[in-house]
């Protein structure tokens, strides 16, 4: 219904379907843990939000707080113009496809499906049925029992199940995390081309940084029951505000650095006795010690002595180089002693540089971003290598 | 100990891995202790059962013995079980309809407790789970004779029963005079007009009060499986939380439903113990009846012939029942 082109701006508001979901202010405790921690988000109507991170940070818990099945301690829901904080989950506007699929075993997929038509009264569920199992082609399946279906197939009747609705807001709990890479991928495409059909506001929470890039007009990411950042997947990407974005959305390489001035809309920086330069708009630091921040890709490699105008550079003694076909990836040891991480593409023709070499690393100012230095540099890196 | 048998060890651990290779044998090795048993202590009994009830003869008179032929078939033994038992007075009946009141009871007070073990109990569930089983730390006939204190006539119990009108309606509910004699179940009202202890409702009491955690156990085993999100997917269908328990933990408790109510209504039909303890002396059950024609009359073959009837009608019933329920969407 929408025209959605692979948009990476602000969420298109669609005429489909779909409300604004406003979750003001709110806060979760279990006990004197909070698991979500005066969280405000607006996600709008139509848009194919994404809410990303960690395990246990609270994904879950903002969900069951939306979908009514958990109260929140304090703070507001609201969908459209309703304040549902306080509504029974069956009253609310909203659907949710399970974690684990919570598919009921004594039912077949048909009566799976129909669930919620029967319980809301509607009066065609029949001709309804059939047709959203055509949507996610299980028309053959109608009358198996949902043990009787594969991982894929499955996930599917829940995704069936929640959408028949016709919810303002649709609840996706991490629904592709039990399936393989492969039927994962293919599952993305094919939620997405749902999602663009029907216009319904859907919130996929998911800790697989990929999936929620490939899919979500809009990203939050969370930790430890906050929004770290929220925006537009390249927007999180390139100009990431705290290290915890930085190094779970990618990698970043952070480098220590002073912040000396600011003209206009350029910001000087020292990093280790060298000058560089930066857009002003890409400092998220009120103090002037920074983390100067480079993803690997941005940053080039060349032999020593290579002259670099105009751009940051900084030299250095390469450690590992791994060929990987598409790129080298390299480590370079910085003079003070820090690694950093260099993806390279292969467009040399003599092959890729090796350990040991001197080497000077430059960039493009432009690609440079500094973060308040009284974070921890490693928040948020574990998650990039040890998941997937 | 501990290095010497490491050598050894690895002969058994071959001889495992031989076996896995023949395991066709292994359900039969694994079955053949309880089918030993099974064949022992109840198809032997069983076909002796079935001889002795088409046998003739009695313990008491003549020489004492019994002959069986199969040239005749003593079949009027049944015929005599049917005329004195289901026709002259409605025993079976009775005993019938006892167990299946009880059941029904049985279920009605198990089901919520099992439920609020299951769902509700939190840090009390083994408590409370201890507190179900807790009775059989005493004797069978001990806990039935104390029902005949509490249901006595001076008792707090029956005192309020009577006073709150409960006894009259009670003693209302009866088979009209009118009524053939076979179908004469509660000729006198379930409860007498000022009296508890010594009617069908008594017995009926004690019966559910027996059968009791029969029919929580396996409840609970039911409920305790069901997984609570597909209850919370229920209520975010649309379900309140009554619609929930009607269309998801109901059906998906059936199959604890079905268990308990077997494990309660089978052995409540032969039971004699809560109708001799509990029950009007002129008031038998099937258990009492049996039971008087072993020991009492030495009547072995009619004893025998009421028992086989009484088995052929539960497997009957249960099997119907079961076909039934199982046609309703057990898991
Ligand atoms: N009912 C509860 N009682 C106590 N603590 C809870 C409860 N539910 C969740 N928590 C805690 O709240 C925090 C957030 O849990 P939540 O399920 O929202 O995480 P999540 O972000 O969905 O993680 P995952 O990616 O692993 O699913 C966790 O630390 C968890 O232990
Ligand atoms: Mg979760």
């Amino acid at each position: 219904m929408s025209e959605q082109t692979t948009s990476t701006a602000a969420p298109v508001s669609t005429s489909g379907g779909g409300a604004d979901l406003h979750i003001v202010d709110v806060t979760k405790r279990f006990g004197s843990f909070k698991a979500v921690d005066d969280l405000t988000l607006t996600i709008p109507a139509g848009s194919f939000f994404a809410l990303l991170g960690p395990s246990g940070c609270g994904k879950t818990t903002t969900l069951r707080m939306v979908a009514g099945l958990e109260e929140p301690s304090a703070g507001r829901i609201v969908i459209g113009n309703e304040d549902v904080t306080h509504k029974k989950p069956y009253k609310r506007p909203v659907n949710t496809v399970f974690q684990s699929y919570a598919l009921f075993p004594h039912l077949d997929i048909f009566e799976n499906v129909a669930f919620g038509l029967r319980r809301s009264g509607s009066k065609d569920v029949r001709n309804e049925v059939e047709a959203m199992l055509e949507l996610v082609e299980l028309s053959t399946y109608a009358r198996r029992k949902p043990t009787q279906l594969s991982g894929g197939q499955q996930q599917r009747v829940a995704v069936a199940r929640a959408l028949i609705n016709k919810p303002e807001v649709l609840l996706l709990d991490e629904p592709l995390g039990a399936l393989d890479l492969k039927l994962r991928r293919q599952m993305q495409i094919e939620l997405k081309r749902i999602q663009t059909d029907v216009g319904i506001t859907f919130v996929h929470v998911t800790h697989d940084q990929e999936e929620a890039m490939t899919m979500a007009d809009t990203i939050a990411v969370m930790n430890a029951g906050q929004v770290e950042q929220m925006g537009a997947p390249m927007e999180l990407y390139e100009n990431p505000v705290t290290t915890f974005v930085a190094n779970f959305l990618g990698q970043s390489n952070l480098i220590k650095g002073e912040l000396t001035g600011k003209t206009g809309g350029d910001a000087s920086l020292l990093v280790q006795g060298q000058r560089m330069a930066m857009p002003t708009a890409r400092v998220h630091s009120e103090r002037d010690e920074v983390w100067v921040g480079v993803r690997p890709e941005k940053m080039q490699i060349s032999r020593a002595g290579t002259a670099v105008e105009g751009e940051n550079s900084m030299a250095g003694v390469v450690t590992d180089a791994s060929y990987i076909g598409v790129s080298t990836q390299y480590l370079v040891k910085l003079p003070w002693g820090q690694e950093v991480s260099i993806f390279s593409q292969n467009l040399s023709t003599e092959g890729p540089l090796g350990a040991g070499e001197d080497v000077v690393l430059h960039w493009n100012p432009a690609h440079t971003f500094a973060l308040d230095a009284s974070q921890d540099a490693d928040a948020g890196a574990e998650k990039v290598e040890g998941d997937e | 100990m501990s290095a010497a048998p490491a050598p050894g060890a690895a002969a058994p651990a071959d001889d495992v891995a031989r076996s896995v290779g023949t395991k066709a044998w292994t359900p039969y090795a694994l079955l053949s202790p309880g089918m030993l048993w099974l064949a022992i202590f109840f198809l032997i009994p069983t076909v002796m059962l079935a001889r002795m009830s088409l046998s003739s003869g009695s313990a008491f008179a003549g020489d004492g013995t019994f002959t069986f032929s199969v040239k005749s078939l003593q079949w009027g033994n049944y015929g005599d079980a049917i005329s004195k038992y289901v026709i002259d007075s409605p025993i079976f009946q009775k005993s019938l309809i006892y167990a299946l009141i009880a059941t029904v009871l049985c279920l009605a007070i198990a089901y919520p407790l099992a439920y609020t073990i299951a769902f509700k109990a939190g840090r009390w569930r083994n408590l409370l789970l201890v507190l179900v089983i807790a009775p059989f730390f005493t004797s069978f006939l001990l806990r039935t004779t104390a029902w005949s204190t509490i249901l006595s006539d001076s008792s707090v119990v029956v005192q309020f029963m009577e006073s709150t009108g409960m006894l009259n309606v009670l003693h209302a509910i009866n088979t009209p005079d009118s009524w053939p004699t076979w179908t004469q179940i509660f000729p006198d009202g379930l409860t007498g007009e000022n009296r508890v202890l010594q009617t069908p409702l008594a017995v009926i009491l004690g019966i559910t009060y027996n059968f009791l955690p029969f029919m929580t156990l396996p409840l609970f085993a039911s409920l305790e499986r069901i997984d609570i999100r597909l209850i919370e997917a229920a209520t975010d269908l649309y379900s309140s939380a009554f619609t929930a328990f009607r269309k998801v933990t109901f059906p998906l408790s059936l199959p604890g439903v079905v268990a308990g109510t077997l494990l309660t209504f089978i052995p409540a039909a032969g039971d004699p113990v809560n109708a001799a303890l509990l029950g009007a002396a002129n008031d038998s059950l099937m258990g009492n009846a049996i039971d008087a024609q072993f020991k009492a009359t030495g009547n072995y073959p009619l004893a025998a012939s009421l028992s086989v009837m009484l088995m052929v009608v539960i497997v009957t019933m249960v099997a119907l029942y079961v076909r039934r329920a199982g046609t309703e969407e057990l898991v």
